[in-house]
């Protein structure tokens, strides 16, 4: 996981030059070397994802045969052997159950805190502020006793979860999830927020809206622009989890796919293509989100640079 | 209906949304995140074995933590390798990610292609990564050995996996911190870089005079992530060999001691509460950095 980071205005005075810097663009033109090294560095950056991507689609008996700098051998058998082998099917289906409610449970709670804190001013909301910025910081591993003996103890109703505790429970897991990634998403929501003209909430007051009717027909649809890039990046930190989803879950049964790669591995020969396979099929789903919405992806990891 | 008492005006039931609003996310972050902060520092200081009730736990006072510091084999190379793991993020990592930044912020064809290749790994998850790795450095498959004919076990050989480790992540780490250089070199004044121009300042006292100072608390900020991201290091080594023979970090030690079948609740949670207090004094830094901006 990527710590996730709000980045603070760099300096007062130079906010007001963005636009323009976004125009001139940067120190000058960059001389020929600079390309050319440029080049090579992204290439040598790109290399193992199109190594991995290669070897994926080549047979082991022609690669143990003809060693791996070599040409040819092409099959499509490791896909299939993978998708049965780590029950991709099955696999997928509890990331996407982790994933989805997560990520929507993450922005709706992020969006109350982010409201309530940049539309009333208390005394306490700075603190309340740093108190969620600072839980999604603390390193999970350190926190894992007292969760997992806090879900041991948690009875569920089995319809619910057939573990009959939170512990090994898809809920759990969305739990956890929500709670440390709301941090993050409250600090940024809460800094668009206040970007937001008051006057409008004042004429909402006028016309008699509800704080409900404030924040759902006005705030949300405002916040449009950060939740897009919020939702992208929440769908790919949640979905690439891995630590929270190896201690918490114990049957394979409901690991999601990062956790269930382990199972292309034997436990006395490994076939390097069939992990391959394995990989490509898991990095999949972020790659494709990556290409669709790459400026939300972007624009997600340094929110807060530019206050939205 | 009521007279218009200004911005703040809220009704008996919009008092209660407002409180839920703000209630419910706090509730559990609370009983998720700090609940059991504050619970590993307190089970840190007894001898709790995770079976019978926790009210039968005996206090211990410091003995976990002397135990930990002095009996305990893989708790130094641990901290050994979370230092090392510091120490590369910051000094390979962080400075490649700037410069390849300082290189992209201008202005050419491509740009957007190269970064991309720069970033791309950050979208994948660091146990992944691990995964793609290993085709590089498999002792018998690997495309290193391969290459070299060498039979060298690079996940596997204790002299070498940590730095095989830490090549991978920083082959992720480095498209981050390029990321959040970008951002921040785009806060730079273009009047300040022109009017060093014409004053005839070259290419490096323009950086270093200029934009570096500017960079300032971007810098902070990576140096928070850099810590932070190495004590939570954690999926790439447990991916490669769940953190022995070589790849001991603090992180893995926790979960072994909890997870395995010696539970020993005391003394893991001795260890989780070296981590928090590490990460608590950068937490701390990072917090006067963004709050500060609000507070004025």
């Amino acid at each position: 996981m990527t710590t996730p980071i709000a980045v603070p205005e760099v300096a007062e005075e130079s906010a007001q030059q963005l636009k323009v810097s976004k125009v001139a663009t940067g120190s000058g033109k960059a001389s020929r070397a600079t390309q050319i090294f440029l080049a090579v560095m992204a290439l040598v950056w790109f290399f193992p994802i199109l190594y991995a991507v290669m070897n994926s689609f080549r047979d082991y008996a022609y690669t143990a045969k003809h060693g791996y700098v070599s040409f040819g051998g092409f099959t499509l058998e490791n896909y299939k052997n993978a998708w049965e082998r780590a029950d991709f099917s099955h696999t997928l289906m509890n990331s996407l159950k982790i994933t989805v409610p997560a990520v929507l449970l993450t922005l709706f709670l992020s969006c109350c805190v982010a409201f309530v804190v940049s539309r009333f001013s208390w005394r306490f909301n700075l603190a309340l502020l740093g108190l969620f910025t600072a839980a999604n910081l603390l390193p999970p591993q350190a926190l894992l006793i007292p969760v997992y003996r806090m879900f041991r103890q948690i009875p569920m109703p089995t319809w619910l979860s057939d573990s009959g505790t939170l512990l090994n429970s898809h809920w759990g897991l969305i739990l956890v999830n929500v709670a440390f990634q709301t941090g993050f998403c409250s600090f940024v929501l809460s800094n668009y927020m206040k970007t937001l003209p008051r006057e409008l909430y004042e004429s909402a007051v006028v016309d008699g809206a509800s704080v409900t009717r404030q924040f759902f027909g006005l705030t949300l649809p405002l916040c449009r622009p950060p939740l897009a890039a919020l939702a992208t990046l929440e769908t790919t930190w949640i979905y690439n989890e891995f630590f929270w989803a190896t201690v918490l879950l114990q049957q394979g049964d409901k690991f999601p796919v990062t956790s269930s790669l382990n199972n292309l591995r034997g436990e006395f020969f490994t076939d390097n293509n069939l992990v391959a396979a394995g990989s490509v099929l898991v990095a999949l789903p972020t790659l494709i989100i990556f290409f669709l919405l790459q400026k939300q992806f972007v624009s997600g990891l340094t929110l807060g640079a530019t206050k939205g | 209906m009521a007279r218009y008492k200004g911005i703040n005006q809220i009704s008996g039931v919009d008092r209660i949304v407002v409180a839920l609003m703000i209630v419910v996310p706090t509730l559990l972050m609370v009983w998720l995140v700090w609940l059991p902060a504050i619970g590993s520092v307190l089970l840190s200081f007894t001898n709790w074995n995770g079976i019978g009730s926790i009210g039968d736990a005996k206090f211990l006072g410091l003995k976990n933590y002397h135990d930990v510091t002095t009996i305990y084999p893989p708790f130094w190379p641990a901290v050994r390798h979370n230092l090392i793991w510091l120490a590369v993020t910051f000094l390979v990592a962080t400075p490649l990610g700037m410069f390849l930044a300082v290189l992209l912020d201008k202005e050419m064809r491509g740009s957007r292609i190269y970064q991309t290749s720069f970033y791309l790994p950050v979208v994948l998850s660091l146990a992944l990564v691990g995964f793609i790795w290993q085709l590089m450095y498999s002792r018998d498959q690997g495309l290193i050995n391969g290459l070299t004919g060498s039979t060298i076990d690079w996940y596997g050989d204790p002299k070498y996996n940590l730095w095989a480790a830490l090549v991978a992540a920083c082959w992720r780490q480095t498209g981050y911190i390029m990321l959040l250089y970008l951002a921040g070199l785009k806060g730079v004044d273009v009047s300040l870089r022109e009017a060093a121009k014409v004053d005839g300042a070259n290419e490096r006292t323009t950086f270093f005079k200029i934009v570096f100072p500017v960079l300032a608390p971007i810098n902070i900020i990576v140096l928070v992530v850099s810590v932070i991201e190495s004590l939570r290091a954690f999926d790439l080594v447990w991916v490669i060999n769940k953190g022995r023979n070589g790849l001991e970090l603090i992180a893995t030690l926790v979960t072994q001691n909890i997870v395995g079948e010696a539970s020993r609740i005391g003394f893991g949670s001795a260890l989780a509460t070296i981590m928090l207090l590490i990460s608590s004094v950068f937490i701390a830094i990072y917090l006067r950095i963004v709050m500060r901006e609000d507070q004025r």
